[in-house]
């Protein structure tokens, strides 16, 4: 693909590219994009706060802490809740709350045991509101088996908040001799997915201005330690803890996200078949209206595991037997190269590059 | 450029002066504006752009052609076996 | 999902390709014009399933990355405004002008609103009596219908407090300028097919017999697109240059009427810069005399900002299909898309964005490879 560079060419390719005015990267102000879950997230936690806080388990960048604490092991996780609406079809920001801090726990190998909920709330909210977002927190600990120990309100004024901001903070045991770990993946290791991706994000932005359609699925919020328990009993029972390496919930971002930083973590590929990626048609038709991609929603009750290859089939079996791993298919395996890559097979037999996200995934018409 | 998919008219109905018609795409339903396909029933599949149908889909002209699509390799069978690629690509 | 998913089954996409390596007997360049085609290749992988005697070469059909700076910093500094809601497809809020873009602009407090259809901003300037709403209007023709819907209804309800920013590009004098250049290497062209859904393709037929190239109006689908390069391969290897219509399902010769009469009332032909290209004669739209009041660009002021035209990077034999993203030194290195140096890195349509997006910084090689051994 070589043509010779002429002399008015040359003179273009030297220009020095640093006197660009466009970057757009250095923001002096945060802007939504940094909330994303993609690289501008990830840029403004390293240089902002992993610089300042330098200690090995930050660095390990984990979704939860994984602590000793006088030879007990506890897994110690926070997570931050601003979803609008915070009403909608299949939850609330309550159950999210709290679901979403089980998960992060359970994904690591701990058993969820205590909470500390911190609540921002605005003036001007209907107490009708808070109480059945209250509620919902209460039949979500109740169903996940942990307590609510601690908490904290607080009140801004009016416009200073938007309804209820909820910050829940989860301690978790390790008990089980698991090494789930994002650097864990080697080639030859398979990907499973529990089920259809995409109902969280998209049943959100039904509700968004500007974008609402009807006939949006509804947000698959669940807890996940029991479906995590069934897989982690199924690798126990094969002989080995060890041959699950590394699980996640692919929240903000989606399935994209958590297994481009796995892939990165792992310095390994991954290659995933685009035909066995479950997508609800009410997901795809959002998705194609808006120009979205499935695989960059959020999702609020799917989990994706990386085991060794030998136990897949039977973890899959168990995956499947559970309510929340009914759909959950094999739908790619770690290989050796491209390092840090996700690629996928596509439909059509092309092969894709699953890139990471820069910001918002946004609706387009181009 | 141009984002547009196909979807199919449910209902059409008045709003503000324009034609409007609820269309389903795979489950989820948005409403588009009528008024450039004005003569589309329901029923009917319309080609959706930022919420205006720009066209209709020939349903006919659809299975005719991906009827020729799905045929292929009948005709392919009758010709001559693969010669080898050309070499050098154009760059 | 019907009319979508039929045109993404593999078994007869192996058989398109098998056609085309049996019609095929010597290297073609062929230029998809529309940037939604080239979203299309480069997600479906489509060009690494052609033989390799076919060469696709990514056109301007962005009009985002082509909307020139100048426009966007007026567009900027209208949403700066305290009495305006400033609309947008979301494609234009990433855009950086000389100084950040949209979403820096919103988080200093802008009310900047991502819409789905233009007339949505009805709704918001019904809603918002006291406020100014402006929309971005951008696109190529395809566009059009719905962007003069929304001047037609802001001037027949009497909504006053509705205006456009018009940057709206035509694909002919684009196609015109890319075969008239001495450096021009394509052949061959796949037609924009929601563009000729709305304006037809009359006037491609001069294009066509004038710089002797087959022209094949194509949709988007994985099927579509192969359909479409075997139909024009067909016309090269038979020394023809044809306007021909695969997307059928969906157009005729004379597009959409009703369309195209009020795109003529709402609008006029005028000259368009393009961002990488310069000046196109006649390559635009903008409001007519009797809608110029819902014209933005009227209705306040905006100074003429000194914009600083970044160093020219390639972007401009880019977008006329001359040189490949991977030509360009800068690619995947100083210029990503966190640090778009030029159009077609600055929008996710443009081809250095498509491309780096789905992975063209590893070579063509690398990913047949593994593409093969992926199963």
């Amino acid at each position: 693909m070589s043509t010779k560079v002429d002399e008015s060419e040359q003179q273009e390719l030297a220009q020095p590219f640093g006197s660009c005015p466009l970057p757009i990267f250095d923001h002096p102000q945060i802007v939504l994009g940094h909330g994303s879950g993609g690289k501008l997230s990830a840029e403004l936690i390293e240089k902002v706060f992993v610089s300042r806080f330098r200690n090995p388990t930050l660095e390990k960048m984990d979704d939860q802490a994984v602590l000793d604490v006088g030879g007990v092991r506890l897994a110690f996780t926070t997570d931050s809740f601003v979803v609008t609406p915070i009403f909608f079809p299949g939850g609330d920001i309550g159950a999210l709350a709290v679901n979403g801090t089980v998960n992060d726990l359970a994904v690591g190998g701990a058993k969820p045991l205590y909470l500390a909920a911190a609540f921002i709330l605005e003036e001007g909210l209907p107490a009708a509101d808070l109480a059945r977002v209250v509620d919902s927190m209460a039949i979500a600990a109740q169903n996940a088996g942990v307590q609510l120990v601690t908490g904290d309100t607080k009140v801004v004024n009016r416009g200073k908040g938007d309804k209820v901001f909820i910050t829940t903070t989860g301690i978790g045991h390790m008990n089980r001799a698991t090494e789930l770990s994002a650097d864990r993946a080697r080639p030859g290791d398979k990907i499973l997915l529990s089920g259809f991706i995409g109902d969280h994000g998209i049943t959100i932005l039904s509700q968004r201005e500007g974008l609402e359609f009807e006939g949006a699925p509804e947000s698959d919020c669940a807890a996940l330690h029991g479906l995590v328990a069934a897989i982690l009993d199924e690798a126990e029972a094969a002989g080995d803890l060890r041959s699950v390496r590394v699980m996640r919930d692919p929240t903000r971002g989606g399935v994209a996200t958590v297994l481009n930083e796995i892939a990165q973590r792992s310095r390994a590929g991954m290659i995933l078949r685009e035909s066995e990626i479950p997508v609800r048609e009410t997901v795809r038709g959002a998705c194609e209206l808006l120009g979205l991609d499935p695989l960059y929603v959020a999702n609020e009750g799917k989990l994706v595991a990386v085991v060794a290859p030998q136990i897949a089939d039977r973890v899959l079996s168990a995956m499947q037997q559970h309510t929340l791993g009914t759909d959950g298919r094999i739908i790619g395996e770690v290989v050796e190269q491209p390092s840090g890559m996700v690629l996928m097979r596509t439909f059509v037999g092309g092969t894709r590059v699953v890139d990471v996200l820069f910001g918002e995934q946004l609706p387009r018409i181009c | 450029m141009c984002l547009a998919i196909p979807g199919r008219v449910v209902e059409t109905f008045l709003q503000n002066g324009m034609r409007m018609a609820r269309v389903q795409f795979g489950g989820v339903t948005r409403d588009a504006c009528l008024d450039y396909v004005p003569e589309t029933t329901v029923g009917e599949y319309v080609l959706v752009h930022v919420g205006f149908a720009i066209s209709r889909v020939d349903e006919k002209e659809a299975h005719r052609t991906y009827q020729a699509l799905a045929e292929l390799d009948q005709l392919t069978e009758l010709e001559a076996p693969i010669v080898d690629e050309p070499s050098g690509g154009a760059a | 999902m019907k009319y979508l998913d039929e045109y993404r089954d593999g078994d007869i996409a192996a058989k398109l390709v098998e056609r085309i390596r049996r019609v095929q007997t010597k290297p073609w360049v062929i230029m998809e014009v529309c940037g939604g085609q080239t979203h299309s290749i480069v997600k479906n992988g489509i060009d690494h399933l052609l033989p390799k005697g076919v060469e696709l070469v990514h056109g301007p059909g962005c009009p985002v990355c082509v909307t020139p700076l100048e426009m966007i910093d007026k567009a900027h500094a209208i949403a700066r405004r305290p009495d305006v809601v400033f609309c947008s497809f979301g494609d234009m809020l990433r855009v950086p002008g000389s100084n950040g873009d949209l979403f820096s602009i919103k988080s200093q407090g802008g009310d900047v609103r991502v819409v789905y259809s233009p007339i949505d901003c009805l709704k918001i300037a019904k809603a918002n009596p006291d406020r100014q709403i402006v929309f971005f209007a951008i696109g190529f023709e395809t566009t059009a219908p719905a962007n003069a819907m929304l001047a037609w209804q802001a001037r027949a309800t009497g909504m006053t407090n509705v205006s456009l920013l018009v940057s709206h590009v035509l694909v002919p004098p684009a196609i015109e300028a890319i075969l008239s250049s001495p450096q021009n290497r394509v052949q061959g062209f796949l037609g924009p097919g929601h563009v000729c859904a709305v304006v037809g393709y009359r006037e491609y037929e001069p294009l066509a017999g004038r710089f002797h190239v087959p022209i094949v109006v194509t949709g988007f689908e994985p099927l579509d697109i192969l359909e479409g390069v075997l139909m024009v391969i067909e016309q090269l290897e038979q020394g023809r240059a044809e306007v021909e219509n695969q997307y059928s399902r969906v157009l005729d010769r004379g597009g959409n009427r009703p369309a195209q009469d009020l795109i003529g009332k709402v609008f006029e032909v005028s000259d368009r810069k393009w961002r990488g290209v310069g000046n196109i004669p006649g390559s635009g739209f903008q409001l007519r005399d009797e809608f110029r009041e819902f014209d933005a660009e009227h209705r306040f002021s905006v100074e003429t900002i000194d914009t600083m035209e970044p160093p020219v990077c390639i972007a401009g034999q880019i977008l006329q299909g001359i040189k490949k993203p991977h030509d360009c030194p800068a690619f995947g290195t100083e210029c990503t898309p966190q640090h778009p140096l030029g159009a077609t890195m600055v929008s996710a349509e443009g081809a250095c964005a498509a491309y780096y997006a789905y992975g063209r910084h590893l070579t063509d090689a690398d990913l047949v490879t593994i593409g093969a051994n992926g199963k």
